[in-house]
């Protein structure tokens, strides 16, 4: 978040002559090192950690057992509605998320900091009761009105429910962000050249938006990608009908089949951090991603 | 001209009330104050970007109290420019007429004519990116002043500026009356700046505009 400040209010920033000077090159005192080390040690248990267990995978598995795994029809079919799932889940998201996170960022109204929390269970909520509570959702006599002609439980469109209702979440905290970033200046500066709102937002608003957008379409794909517990529930573990990877991950292992298990595991893995770099490159708007330390 | 009679401005638990001035055609009014006086207010409450609890504004002989800031006729510069990060200068210099729905021709005639006039010709191919603080503060000028407005309201346009491209920016807006005869409304809390360039100087204290 450290992007806030440095558009809000600039000259705090440029007048503090300590915020320019190089950061920690300095001389080291003995004790300071010492202090150093101590938080490097630390933090550097869990950062072995993290890399040990990735080599794990990758030394486990061979390309042969990728490649096996990639022949698999039904792990293909897993791939394929992985894919289309998320990228509609994605859709779905930013469509929800630019208005809210823009209604968030611009206007007072009463039930602001209702809604504020609200708009946070789904980051909160055991994954697992999301799944719960949209299957009881759709016990519901008007939805099981809709799905004698639109099914959605234990079937795809639940998978993409799912996923939406757990990826909107991080997209509206982007986008709100991204919004509150910019200066709301540049808007009334494009009202009083003859916008109207909707034209100040589609001209000046989203374009200046750009990074924040597509950094939380790349997170809501990357965590649609990674949902289990709620589809689990919603929408079961059924083969070649809404088996996802995780799905795959998990119906694979239950069998004994661990090497296929990990294969899954070592294509999601890179599709995380490929979503990973994407996001830092386009500047992690509203994740702090992307920015240099700020020194006090 | 511009006219305010009795108007009664809100911004947050801040009011301003019964504010009543005239500044004439053609004239470059100071509108001097403390921070936090209400003069950023007062501005935004004229330019339509903040609504007004009572009074009217009038513009020439137009009552423009509850139009919307792009029917007012005022050109807006804020404090920092807030140029659009995402155009270039020529972009920004024919934004107002483009919204306008002006033809493609007559805008790059007037953006030409503009760009000349301001120094901005090398350019007008560029971001705002990178760009001095003088060359920033003439293209806002530029974008503000392109569909011809009657009035020009400037908050505090020269604060961010060093003593050189202050001087350049007085030299300019000298220029924009002296060629346009525009009304300028100029808020500032710099009695050098208000006196180089104002032919009149009104103070906003405890919420009340003496001259």
């Amino acid at each position: 978040m450290a992007g806030v400040g440095s558009v809000n209010s600039p000259s705090v920033q440029s007048s503090d002559p300590s915020v320019a000077s190089a950061p920690a090159k300095a001389l080291v005192a003995p004790a300071d090192r010492r202090f150093l080390a101590a938080l490097i040690l630390i933090g550097g248990t869990y950062v072995i950690l993290l890399l040990a267990m990735v080599a794990a995978d990758l030394f486990y598995t061979t390309p042969g057992h990728l490649w096996h795994a990639l022949g698999s029809p039904e792990i293909q079919y897993a791939i394929r509605l992985s894919l289309l799932s998320c990228t509609l889940t994605t859709l779905l998201s930013l469509w929800v998320a630019v208005p809210i996170g823009y209604l968030m960022a611009r206007f007072e109204f009463p039930g602001r900091a209702i809604l504020d929390a609200l708009l946070d269970i789904p980051i909160v909520l055991p994954p697992l009761v999301i799944g719960l509570s949209l299957l009881i959702l759709f016990q519901t006599a008007p939805l099981r009105a809709l799905e004698t002609v639109f099914p959605v439980t234990y079937a795809v469109p639940s998978v993409i429910l799912a996923q939406f209702m757990v990826a909107c979440a991080f997209a509206v905290r982007t986008l709100r962000t991204t919004f509150a970033q910019i200066n709301p200046r540049q808007e009334q500066v494009a009202m009083t050249l003859g916008c109207n709102r909707a034209q100040a937002f589609w001209r000046v608003v989203l374009p200046a938006a750009r990074p924040g957008i597509l950094t939380a379409a790349t997170l809501a794909w990357a965590r649609a990608l990674g949902e289990f517990g709620p589809i689990l529930v919603f929408s079961g573990a059924t083969r070649m009908k809404t088996e996802v990877l995780p799905t795959t991950v998990f119906l694979e292992l239950s069998v004994g089949r661990l090497e296929a298990a990990v294969a899954v595991s070592l294509l999601m893995m890179g599709s995380a951090v490929v979503a990973l770099f994407l996001v830092r490159a386009w500047g992690g708007a509203g994740l702090g991603g992307g920015t240099s330390p700020r020194h006090p | 001209m511009i006219s305010l009679r009795h108007i009664t401005v809100q911004a947050g638990g801040f009011q301003l009330r019964d504010l009543s001035m005239e500044i004439p055609t053609g004239s470059h009014t100071a509108l001097m104050g403390r921070t936090g006086s209400g003069k950023t207010t007062l501005l935004e409450g004229i330019c339509g970007l903040r609504s007004i609890r009572s009074g009217s504004i009038w513009i020439g002989d137009r009552e423009v109290t509850n139009l919307p800031p792009g029917q007012r006729g005022i050109g807006f510069v804020p404090q920092d420019g807030a140029l659009f990060d995402h155009l270039t200068v020529r972009q920004h210099l024919e934004f107002a007429l483009e919204v306008r729905g002006w033809a493609p021709e007559r805008r790059d005639t007037r953006s030409q004519e503009l760009a000349e006039w301001l120094g901005l010709t090398p350019l007008l191919d560029r971001l705002p990116a990178g760009m001095s603080g003088g060359e920033r503060q003439r293209v806002a000028l530029g974008r503000a002043l392109a569909f011809h407005p009657p009035v020009l309201c400037l908050d505090e346009p020269l604060s961010a500026l060093d003593d050189q491209t202050r001087g350049e920016i007085v030299a300019v807006l000298t220029e924009i009356r002296n060629r346009t005869g525009i009304t300028i409304l100029h808020i500032t809390h710099n009695r050098s700046e208000a006196e180089r360039l104002a032919d009149r100087i009104l103070h906003l204290r405890d919420g009340r505009l003496e001259s």
